[in-house]
């Protein structure tokens, strides 16, 4: 009956409400990182092995997606400003990986390395506005996930922070579309 | 609980009733759907979900070479309309331990489309 208990205490504990309040961190991915290290996992907390689980599945999909931006920079297809678009969302999937990895070896998992190769379909990517498009549907594959994984997190901080992610990736995907001209968001919610 | 609420949930945002018998899948909307299996899924190549074509008729946990976890490979599942049609409105209830993550498709209509998008996706020879 998690959300009874969510309604009817505070959500965090006093001392870290203040942390979190004064240190105005609360979104970004070191937050996420020592949320996911600070009391509720240090002390056990209810994050499970499942909750390490299903982090290393998005881990492996952030690597893939470090990688398919690498391969969009290295084509030869993306121009300024498209390319730096490419260069800082690589950075903050990057960044993505590094709070997924560091906290799964908190919870005691053992992070999934980037694969040795990842197949794309290149073949079929011949210009900039080709690659944007697979890059959207990347960033829209990962806010799916993302809003799927939230419900299913036995702790509620890891939930938070996908949502935080899931924020990022969302914004990612709007960007993407508006740079080949499509609505940028094309509708009031993400399923 | 937690799951019967987010189904009512979702139903009441979307106006599909939680519970209705299987409906006709169209694999047009499906094909549009499987973006949500974008991050992890395509159809011809491991990602961080197995390769999709040729599922049907499969043992689940069966593709070789993909590091499934040990409880989707002792499932003992056969993937078809029945069992995808359960997996993928939950499926971390119903092979609990999956690596798969992720909440589920809380309408029947959305599954039976994927499902019927899924069922016609046969490996490149
Ligand atoms: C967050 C990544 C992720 C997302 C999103 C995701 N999956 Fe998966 N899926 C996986 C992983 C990982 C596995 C392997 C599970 C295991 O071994 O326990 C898997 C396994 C499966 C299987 C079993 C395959 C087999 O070979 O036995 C099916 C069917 C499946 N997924 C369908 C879907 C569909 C349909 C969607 C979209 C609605 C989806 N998945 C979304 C990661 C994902």
């Amino acid at each position: 009956m998690s959300f009874l208990a969510f309604a009817n205490g505070p959500l965090l504990p006093a001392s870290r409400r203040g942390f979190l309040k004064s240190s105005g961190l609360l979104l970004s991915g070191t937050a996420v990182a020592l949320l996911a290290g600070r009391e509720s996992l240090a002390a056990g907390g209810n994050a499970t092995e499942a909750d390490a689980r299903i982090l290393n599945t998005a881990l492996a999909a952030e690597l893939e997606a470090v990688a398919a931006y690498q391969v969009g920079a290295e084509s030869g297809l993306l121009q300024k400003p498209a390319l730096d678009l490419a260069i800082t969302f690589q950075g903050h999937h990057r960044e993505h990986a590094d709070v997924l990895a560091k906290t799964i070896e908190k919870l005691g998992g053992k992070p999934a390395a980037a694969k040795a190769r990842y197949d794309f379909p290149t073949a079929k990517l011949k210009n900039q506005a080709d690659v944007l498009r697979f890059a959207a549907a990347l960033e829209k594959g990962a806010v799916s996930a993302y809003l799927g994984a939230v419900p299913v997190f036995a702790n509620r901080d890891l939930a938070k922070a996908a949502a935080s992610i899931l924020g990022d990736e969302a914004m990612h995907w709007a960007i993407l579309r508006q740079a080949v001209g499509e609505m940028p968001v094309p509708s009031a919610f993400v399923a | 609980m937690r799951l019967a609420v987010a189904v009512t949930a979702v139903a009441a945002i979307t106006g599909f009733p939680a519970a209705m018998a299987a409906p006709a899948g169209n694999a047009a909307r499906g094909e549009a759907l499987y973006e949500r299996c974008f991050a992890c899924h395509s159809l011809e190549n491991d990602r961080a979900g197995p390769r999709h074509c040729g599922l049907l008729g499969r043992r689940a946990g069966s593709v070789p070479g993909f590091d499934y976890s040990p409880a989707m490979r002792a499932s003992g599942i056969v993937w078809n309309a029945a069992t995808l049609d359960r997996f993928l409105a939950a499926p971390t209830a119903v092979v609990p331990g999956t690596s798969m993550g992720y909440a589920g498709i809380a309408s029947a209509q959305e599954r039976a489309d994927l499902i019927a998008y899924l069922s016609a996706a046969r490996c490149p020879a």
